[in-house]
């Protein structure tokens, strides 16, 4: 099947085609100029998700203060200078959406499964470049939307990341949730829609486009994360996708789906019958494999980025495989570990309790393998392997606290509060951001032709570095001193005052860690005109991408797609001369592909 | 103007950071530069990998030593105790695997740093490795599984009984009520519907109707008796909050249209844990800090602070609007016969409505 589908596009597209600006540039159905859109969208996104951050800091840090900057950035949401507490919530609101799901959702995965998919399997390009170019526009169309929410007179969607009714669903109740919270909708459900398309086109893609010799089982691990993450998104985005349409029947055509028995300023609704719970069920049944959908991809980026940096196969492939797999399956029968205390009948908090802590197993499975990757390896510790080290470190902190917020009893006290904060910006947030920043490094040769300049990449990693940590871990101990998370201050009444100088630290950390970002910034736009020029495989590496000329052209290859004869992780093996042998050698005479 | 000057001076980092690498690359002109990491590269970064793992286990040690004394004080109830036990447990074994695993990665990281001419270990397999990595934590989390699986059926199954007190908590934008079943143990149905009734006075929406409802006493200040089982039925009337009382080790949500149930039983009375070192270490400091605060404000003409004291809280614990932060209620946990005291001189809700 695969060989057949190669010979066909072979015949179509190996040639140079006839292009205009628009059809290059701008609705391009060439994979590797929409991986390029994404990601420059998402980064786009990324800086106004990350500034929105250091502003809510800056009034955790110090509360009620005014600041020239509010003034001049937020307007007349800040009154002289002081932050308004429902600005403060949609800034937390309005950084959590941008961030999951246009940053590390599509800037992420958008960005490299586009990239790598079609050259790392051997393919033209995906199985519809008209879906894929759809797909963008919308994802384009949709980050537009929600930029534009933050412009509405009552201010945009200030429920929280996780919208949850009736909060979401009146405006009586917050400002935000008026016209905001309807743009907030609209944009996700053409999110959803273009996640959907680039899922389906992902899925086909690897299915069917792989090259002669490419079976399964020699996919990059990459490939295989990409691929499984685009199966967890179109199982669970489309029951957010009907989340979201019953609110908004909630909200503008007086249906009762979330909403019953409501008394709100001075008035009784007429809503009866449904229940909020019904729609946390709903929004976690996506937002918990959503998790997944962000630190997936970044673990097989990680994957790949170790093995070739460390000059040695990834340990153990077919157990990351399968742990790719297991977390992808469990990722659908935990929700619930959200509701534990929602007023959700306890036993079914049991079955979640049980569930959710299985997952630590895979993924204690992917943690040591990655350690015993590096062990007697000849690291190569390039900006992007520095990121990918990084990436373990804080999965490992970050996932270890699951085991607490997991267990339904602990949750009891934790849930809700900067505990839950620091565990989840650690095991995704950072996480995901390091598979980010380690794939731009990895791959800028590849989309761009040109090198990042390695010394600005090192001070960019230790920077943020040390103040992720710097900012994430004393964080614990704000949420284990019984502080909520979305409060505008904790200064409101004296019981937290004590707290003020942890959040001027984790503020200072957070400002110092936005600035090592502009570091990043000016490398990736500097470099992307002015950067060294590379060579066609600047790391050494085996996979199927680095065969390709640099000069990009529709169809990636002239004249034949390379065949596949080897796993992608033939590092410093036995009797070769290089310390690396590319997919599309064929074995030497008595060589075994594997050697266990 | 701040943020002209913000701005120029980030751009002023920038423009150092990018002149610092270019006089590091060309104070070593005769490198090859092609931007892949070197020897050097690796060697620098290799022992700032070591650094780092340091840096971990310092940072770790450094927030426990400045930070260890804003953490919540011994549990308030009966369960917390059960509670705390498996808290300090799965802490023990997180710093354990934490403390071994971050030291493997950063240590590997340093040791095997890149050098040319070396060559890697081909090694890609060992399924008795990958056996022994999936069965200690099945082991471990089997154990965490059941302990904590036992204390939450322990903790989450509430028996009505004689002996206990029903107390209704009711949330609303932005504040808590409290209604006390009175002598009959039995709440009256209530629903948000009458909250209109006797003009306003109906707080809570109590259903005239249900004579169970006439003992009712609904208060701004909620008292328990120490030693006595409560049980907690939560409601409330706008938008989801959560009841949040972190010396209980206790929380539940509150949602419209239905009714929640938590229940605990209090062990320590207000007085009593203000005894308790903990609690005045971290009053004592709070103070500190609110008679500098205090300072601050007499020299620009305001009040000072009141001294704090410590009371239990009830806190929002789930985003609810503009004043989330500051939606709590008092909780006083006193002995029987101070309780029997206060309930009697509260009105019930038919004094309320005459």
């Amino acid at each position: 099947m695969s060989t057949a589908a190669a010979v066909h596009t072979e015949e179509d597209h190996g040639h140079h085609h006839k292009e205009t600006f628009v059809t290059k540039y701008i609705f391009s159905q060439d994979h590797k100029m929409i991986s390029k859109q994404y990601l420059i969208t998402g980064l786009f996104m990324g800086i106004i998700g990350i500034a929105m951050s250091l502003l809510f800091r800056l009034q955790l840090a110090w509360p009620e203060q005014p600041f020239g900057i509010f003034e001049v950035l937020l307007g007349k949401w800040a009154p002289d200078g002081v932050m308004d507490p429902n600005v403060y919530l949609a800034l937390v609101t309005i950084h959590g959406t941008i961030m999951v799901f246009f940053v590390l959702t599509a800037g992420l995965s958008g960005t490299f499964s586009n990239l790598l998919i079609p050259l790392q399997i051997g393919a033209r390009d995906m199985a519809s470049g008209l879906l894929n170019m759809i797909s963008f526009w919308l994802f384009f169309l949709s980050s537009v939307i929600m930029v534009m929410s933050l412009f509405v007179e009552a201010g945009p969607a200030a429920a929280g990341w996780t919208i949850y009714p009736p909060l979401s669903a009146l405006p009586q109740a917050q400002p935000g949730s008026g016209t905001g919270m309807t743009l907030w909708l609209v944009s996700m459900a053409i999110f959803i829609a273009s996640s959907l398309l680039g899922s389906l086109n992902y899925i086909v893609t690897v299915i069917n486009l792989r090259t002669k010799g490419m079976s399964m089982t020699r996919l990059p691990l990459t490939i295989w994360a990409f691929f499984v993450t685009a199966i967890i998104g179109v199982v669970s985005f489309p029951v957010l996708l009907s989340a979201a349409l019953l609110l908004i029947m909630d909200r503008s055509f007086g249906t009762s789906f979330f909403l019953s028995d409501i008394f709100i300023q001075g008035e009784v609704l007429h809503y009866q019958g449904g229940s909020p719970v019904l729609y946390e069920h709903l929004f976690w049944f996506l937002g918990h494999p959503e998790v997944y959908i962000v630190l997936l991809p970044a673990l097989g980026i990680t994957s790949e980025i170790i093995a070739t940096n460390a000059r040695k196969p990834i340990f153990g492939y077919r157990a990351m495989v399968a742990s790719i797999l297991a977390i992808a399956f469990l990722s659908t029968i935990v929700w619930g570990h959200h509701m534990f205390i929602s007023g959700m009948n306890p036993f079914l908090g049991s079955v979640f309790t049980f569930t959710t802590l299985l997952i630590a197993i895979p993924s204690a499975v992917k943690a040591f393998n990655y350690i015993t990757t590096l062990w007697k390896g000849n690291l190569q510790l390039n900006p992007a392997m520095l990121f990918s080290i990084g990436l373990v470190s804080t999965f490992i902190t970050g996932g270890l606290t699951g085991i607490i917020l997991g267990d339904s009893t602990l949750d009891i006290n934790v849930h809700d509060t900067y505990f839950v904060v620091a565990h989840f910006h650690l095991v995704m947030g950072i996480s995901a951001l390091y598979g980010l920043f380690a794939g731009v490094y990895h791959w800028f040769p590849k989309m761009f032709g040109r090198m990042l300049n390695k010394n600005l990449g090192y001070v960019h990693f230790w920077v943020t570095a040390v103040c992720a940590y710097g900012v994430f871990f004393p964080m614990h101990f704000i949420g284990m001193a019984g502080l909520p998370r979305r409060y505008y201050t904790n200064t409101a009444f004296p019981y937290f005052d004590d707290l003020a100088d942890i959040n001027v630290l984790i503020t200072v950390f957070a400002l110092i860690a936005g600035a090592a970002q502009i570091v990043f910034l000016y490398n990736f736009i500097h470099s992307m005109f002015y950067g060294k020029k590379t060579v066609q495989n600047p790391w050494r590496s085996n996979t199927l991408e680095w065969t390709a000329p640099i000069e990009h052209f529709h169809g990636n290859w002239e004249g034949e797609i390379p065949h596949v004869h080897r796993w992608a992780y033939d590092y410093s093996k036995l009797g070769h001369e290089e310390d690396f042998v590319p997919q599309h050698i064929p074995l030497k005479k008595g060589e075994e592909e594997l050697q266990h | 103007m701040n943020i002209f000057l913000i701005l120029s001076v980030l751009v002023l980092i920038a423009i150092s950071i990018w002149q610092i690498t270019k006089i590091f690359e060309l104070s070593q002109a005769k490198k090859v530069n092609t931007q892949v990491a070197d020897d050097d590269d690796n060697n620098l970064n290799g022992k700032l990998m070591f650094a780092f793992l340091i840096f971990i286990y310092g940072i770790t040690i450094f927030s426990f030593w400045s930070y260890g004394d804003v953490l919540l004080p011994n549990s308030a109830s009966e369960h917390g105790v059960d509670y705390d036990n498996l808290m300090w447990i799965s802490f023990a074994i997180i710093f354990f695997v934490q403390t071994i695993t971050q030291a493997l990665l950063h240590y590997f990281s340093y040791k095997y740093r890149g050098e040319k001419g070396k060559k890697a270990l081909f090694y890609a397999d060992n399924d008795k490795l990958e056996m022994i990595w999936t069965i200690i934590p099945v082991i471990t989390l089997a154990g965490l599984i059941l302990y904590g699986l036992y204390t939450w059926t322990d903790i989450m199954t509430v028996e009505e009984n004689d002996e206990a007190l029903v107390v209704e908590l009711y949330a609303q934008q932005f504040n808590w009520k409290a209604r006390y079943a009175g002598e009959d143990g039995v709440l009256g149905d209530a629903n948000v519907r009458f909250l209109q009734d006797f003009e306003g006075r109906n707080l809570v929406g109590i259903d005239a109707t249900d004579p169970n409802g006439f003992d009712d006493v609904v208060v701004q200040e909620l008292h328990l008796p120490v030693g006595r089982e409560v049980i907690f039925k939560m409601r409330s009337q706008d938008v989801l909050h959560s009841a949040y009382m972190p010396h209980f080790r206790a929380q539940m949500n509150c949602v419209p249209g239905m009714i929640t149930e938590f229940a605990f039983t209090p062990n320590k009375t207000t007085e009593e844990m203000r005894q308790d070192p903990d609690v005045t270490a971290k009053v004592k400091k709070i103070n500190k800090i609110r008679v500098e605060k205090s300072k601050e404000l007499v020299a620009s003409g305001d009040m000072a602070l009141d001294p704090y004291e410590f009371d239990f809280l009830l806190l929002c614990n789930k985003i609810c609007g503009a004043s989330h932060y500051n939606m709590q209620m008092k909780i006083i946990v006193e002995t029987e016969q101070e309780f029997e005291e206060w309930m009697n001189s509260q009105q019930t809700f038919a004094e309320v409505i005459q």
